[in-house]
């Protein structure tokens, strides 16, 4: 079954007929994005490819501006792609489809963080007993439990995220966006939370699509790395990270890790550097 | 630049607190024989009142600082009162002409008599003489509460501001949030909708005279108040729609919300605030108008009292009209921010 969304040449399927773990969850050929401004045109993502398989934690690092949320965005059904082709496969039409963690927290400021939480939950009709259980449950789990009542405006920058985070988990899809979830946390709730994501996703085995700043982030957190080339936006090289789970922070203190992080900064560095308009000798 | 040690410092009387004080009422003083004040009364009094903050902006700092709560709040209160007290002192002193602008003694005293007394040459009182209230249930039940009421001014302009604002104000939600959606409905009805904003609509009130059938009674009268209220928060509720944070919208709709979700957990949550504002301009404005009206065209309401009595040279119950008046700008400018609160709990903090 193919459905376009929003129109324009992407498609997403919904193949619970087929679930055989082969075919990926993930499948991006040649996305492009532009954005028609009165500046001109600006080309967000040409000829974007990328497989994600199910289960696999994918994390997206690049430039700022290089589209990484743009391309999350046209995954998570928000956008239309200018072209190209995007299919995502369902296995479970009772689930959502994805879920997503946006780059500026996007938790409504007239709700309070229990019923953020449990937004997606009422919107699927879950009755507001169970709803509400699953949303303490999320609440507890990024550290608000005493802040279950409080509104958003009584929160920091890092509690409003893990609200979108517990958000974002509670309403249970298979496939995860984050969006620089982590970027606005302080270092200690930062490596607190990617540990305890690095637990759920072991638990849940849900397939992960996940921007990030980070490399070390990213490497600690990903099976594949994919790096992306500014202006515009391409999938400038994948990185394989084959170290073992589970992983936890000591991972990043072994050499591997070291080695890894080193070789994805290699493969970004003259990238940050031209989207920053030097010229890097080789 | 080279820095200069600053001068020791001594005593002087420049210094003290009262010194501008001083320094105001010798140039109010000295400004009589000169014959100043006629000319240049208004240079005078904003030097005094200058000279009058620089004083207590010098006294603040010198107070314990446990009282200095205590002396802004006096400030707040005492220089109303100041002024009252001025105005009183300036007409008795035979430099204001009382005919025109009674001293508030004056004002009190007339405002006392309008709320007690029932006049009998127009059948109104200002209040609806609610002390009679229980005898008249216990000797004709309903409609001789109802007869109160239909006698009180303060009630028919109310019953004006609240019947108008809200027919206007409901309906100016729903138009300027279709408006704040659809760029199409949007378009069409943009320029019609600022053209009629900025027309005063009490100049459409000769044309509600003769679309209702009772060009005197209250129809028109709500009905222009409707037309105010309306312009005001539909495009409120289009710039509050107009608003909201797109990621906000993305968001809704990731999570799944329908269309009807949208707009009752997304959309209208999202643009209350701005709603809201609009409300309360609408609720001021509805005054507004209602008393221009009442000037013009009305047997009853504050806006009556005031022009009846400045027509028949009564100035210190006019004067009580526009006290009254006040009083209900500031009422239902409280009542809007107490529903606001409801409302809108996340706002608080
Ligand atoms: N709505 C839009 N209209 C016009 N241009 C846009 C729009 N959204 C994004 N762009 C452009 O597309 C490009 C990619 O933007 P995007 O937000 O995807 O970058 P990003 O990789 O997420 O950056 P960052 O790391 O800073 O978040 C940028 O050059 C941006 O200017
Ligand atoms: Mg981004």
């Amino acid at each position: 079954m193919t459905r376009a969304r929003w129109g324009g040449t992407v498609h997403l399927v919904n193949d619970a007929s087929n679930p055989s773990s082969a075919s990926p969850k993930v499948t991006a050929r040649g996305v492009s994005k532009r954005f028609d401004t009165t500046a001109g045109e600006v080309i967000a993502l040409e000829r974007f490819d990328l497989e994600v398989a199910q289960g696999e934690v994918v994390c997206i690092v690049g430039p700022s501006g290089c589209g990484k949320s743009t391309f999350l965005r046209i995954l998570a059904g928000l956008d239309t792609a200018s072209g190209g082709e995007l299919t995502v496969r369902r296995d479970n039409p009772d689930k959502p489809e994805n879920a997503v963690v946006f780059q500026e927290y996007a938790i409504f400021p007239w709700k309070t963080v229990r019923e953020n939480v449990a937004f997606g939950l009422r919107m699927r009709g879950v009755p507001r007993a169970e709803r509400d259980a699953t949303a303490a449950h999320w609440i507890e789990r990024v550290g608000l439990a005493r802040f279950a009542g409080a509104y958003p405006a009584q929160l920091s920058g890092g509690m409003k995220q893990r609200v979108a985070i517990a958000r974002a988990l509670a309403y249970d899809a298979d496939l995860l966006l984050m969006d620089e979830p982590l970027g606005a946390l302080d270092a200690q709730t930062r490596l607190t939370l990617q540990e305890e994501l690095l637990r759920l996703w072991s638990e849940t085995g849900k397939t992960v699509v996940y921007v990030t700043h980070g490399l070390e982030e990213a490497v600690l957190l990903a099976d594949r790395v994919v790096v992306m080339t500014a202006h515009p936006g391409r999938v400038k090289t994948i990185l394989d990270v084959p170290l073992p789970r589970p992983r936890s922070i000591e991972t990043t203190t072994t050499p591997e890790f070291a080695a890894l992080t080193g070789e994805l900064w290699h493969a970004l560095r003259d990238e940050v550097a031209r989207a920053q308009g030097y010229e890097v000798p080789a | 630049m080279s820095t200069v040690a600053p001068p020791r410092r001594r005593f002087t009387p420049f210094e003290t607190w009262w010194a501008p004080l001083l320094l105001a009422l010798t140039l109010s003083v000295a400004a009589w024989p000169l014959g100043l004040w006629p000319v240049a009364w208004w240079v005078i009094l904003a030097t005094d009142f200058v000279l009058l903050v620089a004083a207590m902006e010098r006294l603040e700092p010198r107070l314990p600082l446990a009282t200095r709560p205590v002396f802004r709040n006096a400030l707040a209160i005492g220089f109303p009162i100041a002024l009252l007290v001025s105005w009183e002192l300036i007409v008795r002193a035979g430099i204001l002409n009382p005919r025109w602008f009674p001293p508030p003694t004056s004002i009190a005293v007339a405002l006392w008599e309008l709320t007690v007394n029932y006049d009998r040459f127009n059948d109104t009182s200002l209040i609806g003489r609610p002390w009679l209230i229980p005898s008249v249930w216990a000797s004709e039940g309903w409609s001789g509460v109802r007869a109160l009421f239909a006698e009180s001014h303060v009630y028919a302009t109310l019953s004006r501001v609240f019947g108008g604002f809200f027919i206007g104000a409901i309906p100016g939600v729903l138009v300027g949030v279709v408006m704040g959606l659809n760029r199409t409905v949007r378009t069409m009805l943009d320029a019609t909708m600022s053209a009629v904003y900025v027309l005063p609509k009490i100049a459409i009130f000769p044309i509600l005279m003769l679309v209702f059938p009772d060009p005197f009674g209250e129809g028109p009268k709500v009905a222009v108040v409707a037309i105010s209220a309306f312009f005001l928060v539909a495009i409120n509720a289009m710039a509050g729609v107009q608003g909201i944070d797109p990621v906000l919208l993305q968001a809704g709709r990731a999570f799944g919300a329908n269309r009807v979700a949208m707009l009752r957990h997304v959309i209208l949550p999202g643009a209350l605030p701005i709603i809201f504002s609009g409300l309360r301009l609408a609720l001021g404005t509805s005054l507004i108008v209602i008393v221009a009206v009442e000037f013009i065209r009305a047997q009853t309401g504050v806006g009556f009292v005031i022009f009846y009595h400045w027509q028949v040279l009564m100035t210190d119950r006019m004067y009580a009209g526009l006290v009254v008046t006040m009083a209900l700008g500031v009422g239902l400018t409280a009542l809007l921010q107490w529903v606001e609160r409801r409302v809108m709990p996340w706002r608080d903090s």
